[in-house]
């Protein structure tokens, strides 16, 4: 058998709650088999950080095959909403639970939850923007350091 | 089936240490589970969670996850990690002789 994970640094940089929730699970989901963990949101990923937005987080209805909808319909007003509220529904019942309290339930756990400094400073963003659970806003640098040593996942 | 011996009881456990069968678990043996997992001591706490493990596996037939045993326990999340380091639910799963919790989240 290999020698088990013992470090993983995931980087969530999309803003769509498909391109967040696997990084959230995968992040819980190490931190539950005892496997130390960092998440580093950048670019769209802030979004899951940042106050204002993170209550918001939508399906992705357009140029998303995977939904099975026609592109045209899935730029309607509207039907992003409609489908976050259904899959939110669906994950409620799985125990999934929100992204917010996922975040806030991962930080509880012990896991380090950073910001990239140059996303914040992209979107003009400063400390206060972010939910409390941020740590720090750090540079890809620190972010490199942070990680050495074990597994890197970018989503 | 490998075989354990705790609390002078011979018990059968899986290849990562849980019990096959919870029904052989004896609330004696938990103390010498959880020092082979690094828990020197089981204190209060972390026997309100032992024992809210093997209420919840009676009642439904799986080990809850850590959201649950942080909502339902008494305990919360922050403080699991604190008395089970390595992982709440799995480390408290195997100390309560029960299953692994199959769960995702």
């Amino acid at each position: 058998m290999s020698d088990p994970i013992q470090k993983v640094s995931i980087i969530v940089s999309k803003g769509s709650l498909e391109g967040v929730y696997p990084a959230l699970i995968m992040a819980n989901g190490a931190r539950a088999e005892g496997i130390e963990a960092n998440l580093f949101f950048t670019f769209f990923g802030l979004d899951v950080v940042h106050r204002s937005t993170v209550d918001h987080i939508k399906v992705a209805t357009v140029g998303n095959p995977g939904l099975h909808l026609a592109t045209m319909a899935g730029g309607l007003p509207g039907v992003s909403s409609v489908m976050t509220h259904y899959l939110e529904k669906k994950m409620e019942k799985l125990d999934i639970p929100p992204i917010h309290e996922f975040v806030e339930m991962i930080a509880d756990t012990g896991a380090g939850i950073y910001a990239c400094k140059a996303s914040t400073d992209l979107f003009e963003l400063t400390r206060d923007d972010l939910i409390e659970q941020v740590m720090d806003i750090i540079t890809v640098g620190e972010f490199y350091a942070m990680a050495a040593g074990g597994e890197i996942i970018f989503t | 089936m490998p075989i354990a011996t705790y609390a002078g009881m011979a018990v059968t456990i899986n290849d990562e240490g849980f019990f096959e069968d919870p029904g052989q678990w004896t609330e004696a043996m938990a103390p010498e589970i959880a020092r082979a997992q690094g828990i020197d001591e089981l204190t209060e706490p972390h026997w309100q969670v032992i024992k809210f493990m093997r209420t919840e596996f009676a009642e439904k037939g799986t080990g809850p996850t850590v959201r649950v045993l942080g909502k339902t326990s008494g305990v919360s999340v922050k403080e699991l990690y604190q008395l089970f380091p390595k992982g709440p639910a799995k480390m408290a799963a195997k100390i309560a002789g029960i299953p692994k919790p199959r769960g995702c989240i």
